[in-house]
């Protein structure tokens, strides 16, 4: 989806504009004219919708807060400040982005249902707001001089054009943002904030940005649905229908990609309006509810909306290659020599509730060091690991990393500053290709686009995965997400590198390739600290074990040492085993 | 010292009773009190319903407005349509239609639930988030379909059961010096009170018998809830039935003293939200607190509010609770690192 097959979207999108237009051209009659108007209008407020909800995954009940704030703007500049839509509908545009801002800021605290039901209770409240204010029906005056200049023509033709331009403009600008850090950083946090965290990616910023960018189309669109009808009111501008519209568009569409809203707006547009006049007068309701099981039986058979549906059925089975790199891989030591200290981590302490997860701990890295840090299940590594990379905030004390404090930042500006983490359960984006999913990790130390998909390539021939880049993470083995997560934490180039229980479920001859790859990384300068409970294989490869147990550090030296540490085997294996264990 | 302690001196009463003159006399509070918690208990139960599906099923429901309205018509089906009023009197219908909502809308959710939104993700390789987005925009589907096809069947003119409930009242001398007295209109005294019985039943399936056992234990933890032997799509299947059951109950009750028409739903379905949030998504109980605090904001914001702001109110309260407590009031906090 990120690499190539940009050009053909390009004359998709060009041939897509050329046909509409002379539809419109060839159409006479002025009721398909203004279906054909409202077509592009709810296009456009789909992918409105899909820039925030479809990317990001959170699911937005109010879209129609920004639609009407924007078909309000431009109805009422035009009738108290004689500013013509011309100019008001960028401000609606405007006026969208800011009220989008704002909500954000306000509700991205919250997550999931959470964030869906806040954004059902903005338009809504708005609704009532402006009934009280007294719109509770705005027109637009009649311009008979140069109506032109206040975007009233005699030909419904004219709108349905507008619209389109407006839409053609809205694709390419939503196409950019698909295939972009944009869009894929959305992706990243929908399937998985937390991986896109300790990726590089500021998972806030982000929301925020798709949030603005969104608030601006529905605002925009809403503007065009006010020009186009000629009057406003509370209820069309901010009614749920209204927010209901564009969630279904989309989600009939296909939600995630740029032809999925206008796929939808395309069919259900038109079927909504045929119904409403052939049998509205009749019937009345006809329309909702052929409307109504539609969407039932769209949903029962294609879930995932008609286009990603056709595209599976359409598309080529790409079948994976499952040959195993070469595993002929054998390491042979470098001499190494550490440097001076890279991180400290002084006296740390946190507790979760009244459970104690790590108390008082203080640990060293050299640089270009091996550290491995063990103990028994439940002993705080994983929480060391969490406060390191800023996941859980501790309690008390410090981290320095390269002289400096780590404390209160987001995990994403400590990946940004160098520390890339792997998780003790692997973390992909499983709908995402391999290369997509490395790019999310390299997009933070790189400017272009273009070097964070180099970078991606490079760092995943480095894990030996350079033949699945194109296969999607959800068809890897487990040993292949493994080394995915590495080339992944590996992309943004860090100085250092914490590895969460990298061999769990691994093979025995898996263990021994994936510690011989990142030896070399280590010979090639990287610091590593490695998080684990069996220590057999760690043995064999670190330079020095910090022993946890109970969130206390109760050993620190080398293996030879530690192995023998009364401490430790009580802690692994209990007071009885401590006397046999002893050297004799 | 004694100077600090005294009494309200001159210019302090002119200032109380100034200020008197702008509050609504104890009188109006207390009626918007009694009010509220009345209508609250309706609320309530609307908002254990909705907590009950969302709590279990964790699937936001948008058609539950229009389930509140099927209650309703099937109320006026029973009391007008079919003749039940007029052959043992008003009052009997109503009760009897109260009787038979929950069994008749049970089956119908059970089925709703067995060949539609449980189909959804089966066989299907979706992951759990876009099971629930396909099974929101479904709902928003089946919400469409029955307001419209309420629309061709009973078409949109408001329509009222105009019971004697509705138009009778109950008289509270709270002080017995006269001067204070509060009205109990009969049909809310009667939705209030079958509201309670209801919401104590299911708080009984709930916590005391096997079912409402198996219930809770597919709403805890899906996956260890199968590990245990527990048929968990069926306890879905079981707690959308239950759950459309007494919305449908609450709509009969409602029906006994508010117009209604197709659209009926739109009116309450965020009355319902803010409550289960308020309450605490997850918490069936919480919920119903939920209801009756937004029943009480609702009556007495009204006291100071111009009518056109008083659903502005629940909106800002809902927002409020979200952004500062968004666990509810009787919530666990369930998010996880």
């Amino acid at each position: 989806m990120f690499v190539g097959q940009t050009r053909a979207t390009y004359i998709g999108i060009a041939v897509f504009g050329v046909a509409y237009a002379v539809i419109v051209l060839f159409t006479r009659n002025s009721y398909y004219q203004l279906m054909l108007t409202l077509v592009p209008v709810w296009a456009i407020m789909g992918l409105s919708w899909n820039v925030l909800s479809g990317y990001s995954g959170l699911i937005s009940f109010g879209h129609a807060a920004f639609f009407g704030l924007g078909a309000f703007t431009t109805a009422l500049l035009l009738v108290h400040a004689n500013i013509t839509p011309w100019v008001g509908i960028p401000l609606a545009g405007v006026v969208g982005s800011l009220a989008g801002l704002l909500i954000g800021a306000i509700t991205f605290r919250l997550r999931g249902h959470y964030f869906a039901l806040a954004m059902l209770a903005y338009p809504l409240a708005m609704l009532h707001v402006f009934e009280w204010a007294g719109y509770q029906e705005v027109s637009f005056p009649m311009k008979r001089e140069n109506p032109a200049a206040f975007m009233q023509f005699a030909g419904q033709r004219w709108y349905a054009l507008i619209t389109l331009a407006v839409l053609i403009v809205v694709l390419f600008l939503s196409l950019r943002i698909e295939r972009s850090r944009f869009g894929l950083s959305l992706l990243a946090t929908k399937q998985n904030e937390l991986a896109a965290e300790a990726a590089g990616i500021p998972s806030l910023a982000w929301k925020l940005k798709a949030i603005a960018v969104s608030g601006a189309l529905a605002g925009v669109s809403g503007g065009l649905y006010a020009v186009v009808l000629l009057v406003v009111t509370p209820e069309m501008a901010f009614g749920l229908s209204t927010s209901a519209q564009a969630l279904i568009v989309t989600m009939f569409g296909g939600v995630g990609t740029v032809w999925g809203p206008v796929v939808g707006a395309l069919v259900l547009i038109p079927l909504a309006e045929i119904l409403h006049a052939q049998f509205g007068a009749r019937v009345p309701g006809i329309q909702g509810v052929i409307f109504g099981i539609a969407i039932i039986l769209v949903i029962m058979r294609m879930p995932q909306g008609v286009v990603w549906s056709l595209r599976d059925a359409l598309g080529k089975k790409k079948s994976r290659n499952t040959l195993a790199p070469a595993a002929a891989d054998v390491y042979t030591p470098v001499p190494v020599v550490l440097g001076p200290e890279l991180l400290k981590v002084d006296n740390v302490s946190r507790s979760f509730g009244g459970v104690k997860a790590l108390s008082n701990i203080t640990v060293s890295v050299r640089a270009r060091e091996m550290l491995g840090i063990i103990g028994p299940n439940g002993a705080g590594k994983t929480t060391l690991f969490n406060v390191m990379n800023g996941l859980v905030a501790p309690g008390r004390g410090h981290i320095r990393f390269q002289g400096r404090d780590l404390v209160g930042r987001k995990p994403s500006a400590i990946c940004a500053s160098g520390i890339g983490r792997t998780f003790q359960v692997t973390r992909p984006f499983l709908r995402m290709t391999v290369l997509e999913n490395v790019i999310v990790g390299t997009f933070v130390n790189m400017a272009t686009d273009g070097e964070a998909e180099a970078a991606a390539r490079q760092s995943i021939a480095r894990v030996g995965l350079g033949h699945l880049e194109d296969v999607p993470a959800s068809e890897l083995t487990n040993f292949e997400l493994r080394l995915m997560e590495l080339a992944r934490a590996c992309g943004s180039n860090p100085t250092l590198l914490l590895l969460d229980e990298p061999f769990a479920g691994l093979a025995t001859t898996e263990i021994e390739s994936y510690m011989n790859l990142i030896r070399r990384f280590r010979d090639e300068g990287l610091t590593i600290v490695i998080v684990e409970h069996t220590m057999q294989a760690m043995i064999k490869l670190v330079d020095r074990f910090v022993v946890l147990d109970h969130g206390v550090v109760i050993a620190d030296g080398v293996p030879g040492d530690v192995v023998k540490n009364p401490d430790v085997i009580k802690a692994y294996l209990g007071d009885k085993w401590v006397p046999d264990a002893q050297p004799r | 010292m004694h100077g600090l302690l005294r009494g309200p001196g001159r210019y302090e009463t002119i200032l109380v009773t100034s200020m008197m003159d702008l509050l609504p006399s104890l009188e109006t509070i207390l009626q918007s009190i009694t009010a509220g918690l009345l209508v609250g208990f309706t609320y309530g139960l609307m908002c254990v319903a909705l907590g009950l599906i969302f709590g279990v099923m964790r699937l936001i429901n948008f058609a539950q407005g229009d389930f509140l309205m099927l209650g309703m018509y099937f109320a006026l089906s029973i009391v007008t349509i079919f003749g039940l009023g007029t052959l043992i009197g008003p009052i009997p219908a109503v009760v009897t239609a109260a009787i038979a909502a929950v069994p008749v809308f049970f089956i119908v959710g059970f089925l709703l639930h067995w060949g539609m939104l449980g189909r959804i993700g089966v066989g299907q390789n979706l992951t759990d988030g876009e099971v629930h987005q396909t099974q929101l925009i479904m709902t928003l589907g089946i919400s469409l379909l029955l307001a419209n096809g309420a629309l061709i069947v009973f078409g949109s003119t408001p329509v009222s059961l105009n019971t004697s409930l509705a138009s009778q009242a109950w008289t509270l001398d709270p002080f017995g010096h006269g001067d204070i007295l509060i009205f109990l209109n009969k049909g809310r005294v009667a939705a209030g009170a079958v509201a309670l019985i209801a919401t104590s039943a299911l708080y009984f399936l709930l916590h005391a018998t096997d079912i409402g056992r198996r219930l809770r234990a597919a709403a805890d933890n899906p996956v260890a809830a199968t590990y245990m032997g527990i048929d968990v799509a069926r306890s879905y299947r079981v707690t959308f039935g239950l759950g459309f059951g007494l919305t449908a109950l609450a709509g009969v009750m409602v029906s006994t003293f508010y117009p209604f028409q197709p659209y009926v739903g739109l009116d309450f379905i965020i009355i319902m939200y803010a409550g289960v949030v308020l309450g605490g998504l997850g918490s069936v109980m919480g919920s119903f607190w939920g209801g009756v605090i937004i029943g009480l904001v609702q009556q007495i914001s009204s006291l100071v509010l111009p009518l056109q702001l008083q659903g502005t109110t629940v909106f800002i309260v809902f927002l409020i609770i979200l952004l500062i407590r968004p666990q509810g009031l009787f919530g666990r906090n369930v998010e996880r690192a």
